[in-house]
């Protein structure tokens, strides 16, 4: 069978993509590391990838914004082929494809308007921005899925640990018109809560204050995710503050980490499409 | 003519910037604010239409979801009465108005020069409450920036903001002659006048160089004048600064010992006792075929090898001076300088894995009057913990590990250590990746941020004491992002063989880098004027001294350089080709095609006459302190807790990414709660193996008042037990499996050269140093741990006119080894109710410096002693209880000793101790409880695996008690109870205890 190819974005300062690359390689896809600039110079083509990713990191040392200028040249920057690199995303988009932007992967997803794109027209429609306690704070925190969601990157998930680790996590929706359609449509996949699993606002289970408590979202077609919380953090139990214990009460437990479940999902998901 | 844009936040998203300022200004500097509104002024220089900059601001600048745009106008409203401006000061680094420009060239599609300022930014706030005049300049000097590299407006605003930090140099005659036909005084005055931090010695030995037949016909030969130029005294002042070339830890050094009456001759601390304890090692190690010691002292960081395919590099430095004047621009070029030693040793490349940091501070409660120049301990605290915070995450380089001191004698000039680990490949296409080639004919390459003014003189400023005249130009922020586009593209270019060696540029700017490279083909040529400037009408010593940070020098073959710029072109790095390597002797400067300084390089490097300096030894008279009989050990434990030197560093630590390359497997807090304060931090070195590293720190320069051996020797110990208690192993000499260690030893003293009026302690103080090396010398040699680097900072002294803040003698071992297995290391935190609780090494009446002794001002004199043959009969035995996995939790014991460890370790899960003490032998309660003797644990264990624990022990471990799930700390003796606490109760005074008052 062909193999699943991930390829993961870097450069710009852009930080995670070790990480997420041993994701991709444990749950037994291909991955390229590959510098943004290869593919603006058309050395590389995202076309020829199954997932896009884009890891976490400071892009340009998040001035202007976590993530925004970022997002400014991808939104606004022409490959060297002529064509708009937002083009060739809508046509990677359009040819059924996935995206998984993490940390300041997710911030500029979402100032690009990919995220929630309620609209359909990638117009931004909500932010991330400072944190409540206005502090970028390295922590782990537990997070619930929306039941109700059918991203195929939260497939056969309740709840997890994760870190998170961020100075501007905190989601703000434009307006409460597009607050409703992001819960109806069940866009918030991913939320903050305590260890039993209740969504929380309390701080620090909430680490930043953001609106639905969300920790993450997705669209419509489920195809893109964005997520502040970092599992490629946590690939292997030895990654968790507490693993010590866990492995004393548990010495059966496994050695993945409760993150690597998200690649896993993502890319069997792709090879079952691929069949 | 200028565009500006302004962004405020709209009025129903919530300030969190403005709300912190609020709060800050309110507990740190008594002002009340009221409610602060926050935005950003962006001035725009380049010429731009009207719709070119609606369009920027709209798309490139403003987040629709939270902001209101101004163009050319700014948001006004009657409710703030006051408000202040922060712009930078010229030549400032700015890194967002850089940001600013690259993204206005994407969104419009433009090609303007992003290399040089045109965007510059400034933060405006507007206050609620109106203010005084005199309280909006504390709070914009103390709170939202630093006169020394800001411009400050206040008052009330009116609509208008006017200043550009714009760089206007008047062009002037570029290079000047030094007469050093003078007398001494004059030299001595001319060495001050020039900022070269120069004795008399020095400098007659520059004037003598001149005066010499020989160099006058090489001058001729050359069309030189006979008396140097600017450029070439600043390049011997700067290649002969004590930062530079360790003047006094080569010196001679006359000791004398009162006590004993010994008299020694040491020719440079360095080789006697550094060197040598790590040469001896090294031969120890050979001789028994082992060969992972690769390079020691002579590049810019240690390398050991991991295995057949990597090896290991690894360098602290200590970044004090910049600190002190200004905390977060000296922290953040601390660790981003440090970042380019590992990354530039060798051939250079290596793949970043960890910073560490150490810091020592004034108490964050300081009271006295501060001295002018002094900033608050607290304030500085705050700007290098920033700074840390910037450096590290901001590069994507987990903080792994560190340490905070607090002691008053740190409030003039704080030492920040920061320490980074990296890993190379052992080769780079068929060469070792630790060797440093270089051939004539090479091509010396500058790659990273252009040069300015800044940081001009760092080198001989930081070896010079700080007083109230620093020199503005010491100052210089880093810019993480810029590092981080070089640091990247310097690792596929070291991979695709296209840069032959490389070195960066720190203190001393291309003067010490170049001149240092120089050395390994014997001779340089450089055309100053192909270096790039941020502005015009720099002279030549200007560019070749400045230290404008995140710039690498690439050695590079002539034949790889047009792939090299090529490839630099695509990953937006500007390089630029400035000379060659040659083998003539000489380093030979030229500025548009004119000679401008030629330096025989044996001069240069070797002509630094030797110092002599002297150090004589008296005992201090100490004696021990009567305490109370009636103790209430509750409380005390309770104050020990929230003690500045035990309290949680939790505030800073989370702000630190200590985990990003999802490596870390010891962080510094765990358990359920990420409460528990751990030993080493450990990190596993790739995703598909379980090999590993254990990093640790030890220092405690408390135990120097009273002997500065044993600091040191305890230092060491501290260090080494760490790694043992995470389940690491001591070095054998005779293993074959590249189980490596490697230190860096860091000497931070005061002024230690004797002067009768200026430093009449100094001999003393020189002693002290030198048992600190010897301890060095003896726990190395005897353990077989060798210091592979190392740094010196010599004058932590803050003066303002006849007052002096000194730094107690200070010394900091960072250590590594290898872990054979990550998975098999121990945490601190107790993992079971039931489990059984032993006290593992030696308990003596040592109570001398410690943290008990602290609370009743006392100092005492039994201070903690080294027994390094007991202490590795432990150690030994804890490596086999460990390789039995019977070890459940492990805590090395330190401040606070036996209690403090122990409350510790139950801070996670609702656990619980019961302690009782019957088994400890007959010292007092105090010193059972609180004594720091070094080499001990706490350590717990199933009780299943009691008779094989006590059976492996011995005499060196003793039950003390069990792990309950009451969620209290109970200590008794004789079935009398000494303490009986809740739990929480100390957690709740630990994590409040930096914020005491």
């Amino acid at each position: 069978m062909k193999k699943i190819r991930s390829l993961i974005i870097t450069g710009f300062g852009i930080n995670c993509e070790e990480e997420i690359a041993a994701a991709y390689k444990l749950a037994g896809a291909e991955t390229e590391i590959v510098h943004l600039n290869e593919i603006f110079l058309c050395k590389k083509s995202i076309h020829d990838f199954d997932i896009l990713n884009f890891p976490g990191g400071f892009s340009f040392g998040d001035d202007l914004g976590s993530g925004k200028v970022l997002a400014n040249k991808m939104k606004f920057k022409k490959l060297q082929s002529g064509k708009l690199f937002l083009d060739d995303l809508k046509d990677f988009i359009a040819a059924g494809k996935y995206i998984f932007g993490i940390c300041n992967g997710f911030q500029f997803l979402v100032k690009m308007g990919l995220l929630p794109d309620v609209a359909n027209n990638f117009d931004q429609e909500v932010t991330l921005t400072k944190n409540n306690s206005a502090k970028y704070e390295d922590r782990w925190v537990w997070c619930k899925v929306n039941a109700n969601s059918t991203s195929p990157f939260l497939k056969g998930i309740d709840k997890f640990q994760v870190p998170v680790r961020h100075g501007e996590g905190k989601l703000i929706i434009k307006n409460e018109e597009l607050k409703n359609l992001i819960v109806n449509q069940n866009l918030n996949c991913l939320s903050y809560c305590d260890e039993n699993g209740n969504e929380t606002i309390e701080y620090p289970q909430n680490p930043n204050g953001s609106d639905l408590n969300c920790a993450a979202l997705t669209n419509e077609s489920g195809q893109i995710l964005g997520m502040m919380p970092h599992p490629e953090a946590f690939l292997s139990l030895y990654n968790h503050p507490n693993w010590g214990q866990l492995k004393r009460q548990n010495p059966q437990i496994s050695e993945d980490g409760a993150g690597l479940k998200i690649f896993k999902n993502i890319v069997e998901k792709i090879k079952g499409c691929k069949l | 003519m200028k565009n500006q844009i302004q962004l405020v936040l709209k009025n129903d998203i919530r300030d969190v910037e403005g709300e912190k300022i609020t709060k800050t200004a309110k507990d740190f500097l008594g002002i009340k604010t009221g409610k602060i509104k926050t935005g950003k002024v962006f001035n725009l220089t380049y010429k731009l239409s009207k719709n070119d900059v609606k369009i920027f601001a709209e798309k490139g600048l403003c987040d629709e979801v939270i902001h209101d745009i101004f163009i050319n106008s700014f948001y006004q409203n009657e409710f703030y009465k006051s408000y202040v401006l922060v712009a930078k000061l010229p030549g400032v680094t700015d890194d967002e108005g850089v940001s600013a420009q690259k993204t206005l060239n994407d969104i419009l599609d433009l090609n303007l020069d992003v290399n040089t300022q045109h965007i510059y930014t400034e933060n405006i706030y507007l206050i609620e409450n109106e203010l005084a005049e005199s309280d909006l300049k504390i709070l914009a000097e103390r709170l939202l920036g630093n006169k020394l590299i800001h411009h400050f407006e206040f008052g009330k605003f009116k609509g208008k903001v006017d200043y550009i930090p714009t760089v206007k140099i008047v062009d002037s005659k570029k290079v000047n002659l030094i007469n050093l036909s003078i007398d001494d005084e004059k030299l001595l005055y001319l060495s001050q006048k020039m900022l070269l931090s120069l004795n008399l010695e020095e400098m007659k030995a520059i004037q003598n160089h001149f005066n010499s037949k020989d160099t006058k016909a090489i001058r001729k030969k050359n069309n030189l004048p006979e008396l140097p130029t600017d450029l070439e005294i600043e390049i011997l002042a700067q290649t002969w600064s004590e930062h530079c070339k360790h003047k006094e830890f080569a010196a001679t050094i006359n000791y004398k010992n009162l006590e004993t009456g010994e008299e020694k001759i040491i020719d440079s601390l360095f080789k006697t006792y550094i060197r040598k304890s790590t040469e001896i090692v090294r031969d120890r190690l050979e001789k028994a075929g082992n060969n992972w010691l690769l390079k020691i002292f002579t590049d810019n960081a240690g390398v050991v090898r991991i295995d057949e395919n990597s090896v290991f590099v690894w360098k602290v430095e200590t970044h004090n001076s910049p600190s002190a004047i200004d905390p977060y621009g000296g922290a953040i070029t601390g660790i981003l300088g440090n970042n380019r030693d590992p990354l530039a040793t060798g051939i250079g490349g290596a793949k970043l894995l960890f910073n560490t940091n150490v810091l020592c501070f004034g108490p964050p409660n300081y009271s006295k009057q501060l001295l002018k120049g002094q900033l608050h301990p607290k304030r500085i605290f705050e700007g290098v913990r920033h700074g840390i915070e910037d450096g590290g995450n901001k590069s994507g380089i987990p903080t792994v590990n560190g340490s905070i001191i607090f002691d008053e004698r740190y409030s003039g000039k704080p030492l920040v250590y920061c320490g980074t680990g990296g890993v190379m490949p052992i080769q780079y296409k068929g060469v070792d990746s630790w060797l440093k080639p270089i051939d004539v004919g090479d091509i010396i390459v500058m790659a990273g941020g252009r040069v300015g003014k800044d940081g001009i003189h760092g080198a001989t400023f930081s070896s010079a004491e700080i007083d109230e005249n620093s020199p503005q130009s010491a100052v210089q922020i880093g810019s993480p992002i810029t590092q981080k586009f070089v640091a990247d593209f310097m690792q596929d270019a070291v991979k695709n063989g296209l840069i032959k060696s490389s070195t960066d540029n720190g203190a001393g700017g291309l003067s010490s880098a170049v001149g240092e490279l120089a050395e390994i083909s014997g001779g340089a040529i450089v055309n100053l004027e192909k270096v790039p400037l941020k502005y015009e009408n720099l002279k030549p010593w200007e560019i070749f001294i400045s230290e404008s940070q995140e710039r690498m020098i690439f050695v590079v073959e002539k034949k790889n350089i047009d792939e090299l710029f090529e490839f630099a072109k695509e990953r937006e790095v500007e390089l630029s080709n400035i000379g060659k390597f040659t083998s003539s002797g000489f380093l030979d400067i030229r500025f548009e095609n004119e000679e401008v300084a030629l330096l025989e390089m044996d001069f240069l490097h070797n002509g630094v006459p030797q110092k002599v300096m002297e150090a004589e030894w008296k005992k201090p008279k100490l004696s021990e302190p009567e305490l109370s009989q009636n103790l209430n050990y509750n409380e005390i434990l309770v104050k020990l807790m929230g003690s500045f030197n035990i309290c949680s560093r939790e505030s800073v630590i989370r702000q630190y990414d200590h985990e990003v390359k999802g490596k870390t497997i010891i962080k510094p807090l765990m358990g359920e709660n990420g409460k528990v304060p751990q030993d080493a931090a450990v990190m596993r070195l790739n995703f598909d193996g379980f090999e590993g590293l254990a990093i640790s720190n030890g220092i405690c320069p408390k135990f120097g008042d009273i002997d500065a051996y044993e600091m040191s020797a305890g230092a060491f110990d501290e260090a080494l037990r760490q790694i043992i208690s995470v389940g690491g192993k001591l070095p054998d000499v005779n293993d074959n499996s590249n189980r490596f260690w490697t230190v860096n030893d860091n000497f931070c003293v005061p002024d230690s050269a004797f002067d009768s009026e200026n430093n009449p302690d100094g001999k003393q103080k020189l002693a002290k140093l030198v048992q600190m090396n010897e301890a060095l010398f003896d726990m190395a040699t005897f353990y077989n741990i060798p210091m592979t680097s190392g740094k010196d900072s010599m004058k932590n002294d803050f003066k303002a006119g006849k007052v002096k803040i000194s730094v107690p003698p200070t010394i900091l071992y960072s250590m590594v080894a290898k872990i054979d297995d990550v998975r098999r290391t121990i945490t601190s935190n107790f993992k079971a109710k039931g489990d059984l609780i032993y006290l593992v090494g030696e308990t003596y009446d040592e109570l001398g410096g410690s943290e008990f002794y602290k609370l009743f001002d006392e100092l005492g004199a039994n201070v903690p002693k080294i027994r390094r043959e007991n202490a590795k009969r432990i150690y030994h035995k804890m490596m086999k209880a460990n390789d039995a996995e019977i070890i459940e939790s492990s805590h090395d014991i330190s401040d606070g000793g036996l209690a403090v460890t122990v409350a510790e370790k139950a801070f996670s899960c609702q656990f619980g101790v019961e302690i009782i003490l019957d088994n400890c032998k007959d010292i007092s309660l105090n010193a059972i409880l609180f004594a720091e003797s070094h080499s001990r644990f706490v350590v717990s264990i199933q009780s299943i695996n009691k008779y094989i624990f006590e059976d492996y022990f011995g005499n060196d471990a003793r039950f003390i008690g069990k792990v309950t799930n009451d969620a209290k700390l109970q200590i008794s003796k004789g079935k009398l109870p000494i303490i009986d606490i809740e739990v929480a109760e100390l957690i709740n005074a630990w994590d409040k205890g930096l914020d005491k008052k």
